[in-house]
């Protein structure tokens, strides 16, 4: 049975979840905020906030490149942290998730990073190289601050899908495929019957990810997960305006952006 | 006791272990399972040794390299030879060892990265010889600078697929393998070129390695009647160092690890991972690696592509904290300087790698006594080098 999620009690709801991806600082931190904000709009219940990394080893081409795009800008964990205190003056109700790869965690420390979470009210993380076995430490950690520690479960983790599923907080992430990110969503019989033995497990909303980009690939992950989360194509929605957004037609491009972001996830 | 690292969970006391996205937990655990049934089966030890010595043309020779001796006028230097190993470096004991363990496996496809495209070749030579499909990731800038190996895995059978990432050397190479493998785990064997990599990599690769420390004991005990006073070799990822220190960890040998300094250690551009490094997680595992405030992983720069690499195996990094073993670091020109001297009075031309460790041990030499003996791990020849060292000698040569 699925029990009321939480985030600090600021998600109810448990089925029907977006959860959409940004990469703090891509291009700009003030562009990061202006795309959360239409994303909230556009229905999203929680937010992935992305700390670019030099070398994002589950990362494909394109989430790739929004890190390079936005390390070139100064982007760092910290920044990113500190970003969501920004976020919430400018209306960002949703819960936010931080996730970063953990050579920048352990160069900040366990212990300053999670007084960075706290200070500036963030309610989850997701170190996606930092699988149940190595995570002990850290999952106690988050506990202990109240912050949701999201674990990751994958078509090949087997015997080990009851244990990580079981122990899951916030939402459980379900990669669909196996593969990077920004590949193609191959939603085939085996994958379906991956994502219902998860739900067995799980006592928390088990949201699919990898590969999502059409709207059709957003209904069939509707019909039988109770979350989709979408990220190489967001960063390629937001690719596609970065030429009005260098030209100073800021507005033009958040239309627009909203626009597709309304189609994909209608 | 030696065999107690690493442990269940893959660690040399605080370091290794498995860093890595949530996909490539199962292939590690099916390869862990597998190679603990093949280190256990005579056959396949058997088989490893057989290919060693018939293939590979093991043992490889412990020279005696009077000349140089003679001149620096301290320890009597002696050199295992790796670069009389088929290919030319040490590199192939490995790739011989995964090769069979992945046919053991069933998995017809072999992915591999390169730096100084000395792994890419032995992977493309053990997948012609085993019937393999081979695929080696390699950087871009490597590609440039060891043009004479991207044509020799071509001839072989392999595909090179260029890397253009980073500064598109052995990092970036070793990003994309790895992100190819996970996507395509399920038949592809990654052949990993060194002690690096989440469990059971620094393991596996340095059990393929061991090969020459045993080896260079027995040889070295019959010529000296005693092991050597020091131990040198090159670190990369640490593989050649790794095989030749692991049988003499628990001796008395003082052990000596080259890393490279490229410009100089006081220049953002070097490899000197221990040296400059701080403690944290590079392909899949915790180890020491060169990053800057904010734990982005730099760029690091040597002459030689098999040492420009900013991690480091994880075991060498606990023998750096409990000082078993001492790292020192070398730069491009005084390894060019040591290339030089040994090719002209050895008559052996050794990889620019190799000259890393050449060059540490030919300093302290001259200030030890003649009753003293050295042993350095020649741990490749210097023919893939060629175009860059026709770029810095030509002139006067
Ligand atoms: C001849 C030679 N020596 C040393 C190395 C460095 O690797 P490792 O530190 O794993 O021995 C290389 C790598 O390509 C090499 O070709």
């Amino acid at each position: 049975m699925l029990t009321k999620t939480s985030f600090q009690g600021k998600l109810e709801k448990t089925e029907d979840l977006f959860i959409p991806f940004l990469v703090a600082g891509d291009p700009t931190p003030s562009m990061t905020i202006a795309f959360a904000l239409r994303l909230q709009q556009q229905g999203a219940d929680v937010l992935e906030l992305g700390v670019p990394y030099s070398d994002p080893l589950a990362d494909g081409p394109t989430i790739q490149l929004a890190a390079r795009r936005a390390l070139d800008a100064g982007m760092s964990l910290r920044k990113a942290i500190e970003l969501v205190p920004q976020l919430r003056k400018h209306g960002l109700t949703i819960p936010v998730v931080i996730f970063t790869y953990y050579n920048p965690v352990l160069r900040l420390g366990h212990d300053q990073f999670f007084e960075l979470l706290e200070e500036n009210g963030v309610e989850g993380v997701l170190i996606p190289d930092l699988p149940f076995e190595e995570s002990e430490e850290i999952r106690g950690q988050a506990e202990s601050k109240d912050i949701e520690f999201i674990s990751l479960v994958a078509p090949n983790s087997e015997q080990r899908i009851k244990q990580i599923a079981e122990n899951a907080k916030g939402f459980l992430y379900c990669v669909s495929t196996l593969g990077v990110t920004g590949g193609e969503n191959k939603m085939t019989g085996e994958s379906l019957a991956f994502i219902k033995k998860v739900k067995e497990y799980s006592p928390v909303p088990v949201a699919v990810g990898f590969g999502v980009s059409t709207n059709e690939d957003v209904k069939i992950v509707r019909e039988h997960a109770d979350g989709v989360i979408i990220g190489s194509k967001i960063i390629r929605l937001i690719e596609n305006e970065l030429d009005k957004i260098n030209s100073g037609e800021k507005s033009g491009a958040l239309k627009s952006f909203s626009n597709s972001i309304a189609e994909l996830v209608k | 006791m030696l065999q107690v690292f690493p442990d269940v969970k893959g660690r040399f006391g605080d370091f290794g272990g498995k860093y890595v996205p949530e996909t490539l937990m199962g292939p590690l655990q099916e390869l862990e399972d597998a190679l603990d049934q093949a280190m256990e089966d005579q056959a396949f030890h058997d088989e490893y040794h057989h290919v060693l010595e018939e293939y590979a043309g093991r043992p490889t020779a412990l020279t005696y390299a009077d000349k140089i001796s003679d001149y620096l006028g301290g320890a009597k230097i002696y050199l295992k030879r790796e670069d009389l190993n088929h290919t030319g470096a040490h590199k192939l004991n490995n790739a011989i060892g995964q090769a069979l363990l992945a046919k053991r496996m069933g998995k017809e496809k072999i992915i591999a990265e390169t730096g100084a495209g000395q792994h890419g070749v032995a992977s493309a030579t053990v997948a012609a010889k085993f019937g393999l499909k081979c695929k080696v990731f390699m950087g871009e800038e490597d590609i440039r600078r060891q043009e004479l190996n991207v044509f020799r895995m071509k001839l072989l059978g392999a595909e090179v697929v260029s890397v253009s990432s980073g500064n598109g050397t052995l990092k970036d190479a070793t990003n994309e393998a790895i992100r190819y493998w996970v996507a395509n785990c399920e038949d592809h064997f990654y052949l990993i070129g060194s002690v690096v990599g989440p469990h059971p990599y620094p393991r596996m690769v340095r059990d393929f390695q061991r090969v020459i420390g045993d080896e260079s004991k027995k040889q070295f005990l019959e010529v000296e009647q005693e092991l050597p006073n020091r131990i040198y070799a090159c670190v990369g990822g640490g593989s050649n160092a790794m095989g030749m220190f692991y049988p003499f960890l628990e001796d008395d040998a003082e052990l000596i690890g080259v890393e490279a300094a490229g410009r100089g250690i006081d220049t953002p551009e070097h490899a000197a991972t221990l040296t400059k490094g701080a403690p944290g997680v590079i392909h899949g595992s915790l180890t020491y690696l060169m990053q800057d405030d904010n734990g982005q992983i730099t760029e690091p720069y040597s002459i030689s592509a098999g040492l420009d690499y900013p991690g480091i195996g994880p075991e060498h990094a606990h023998l750096f904290q409990t000082k078993r073993v001492r790292y020192e670091s070398i730069t491009d020109k005084e390894a060019l300087d040591a290339l030089r001297l040994l090719t002209e009075r050895e008559g052996i031309i050794p990889a620019i790698e190799t000259a890393h460790a050449l060059a540490q041990a030919f300093k302290e030499a001259g200030s030890m006594s003649k009753d003293e003996t050295i042993l350095i791990n020649l741990s490749g020849r210097g023919d893939k080098d060629m175009a860059t060292l026709m770029e810095h000698f030509e002139e006067e040569v």
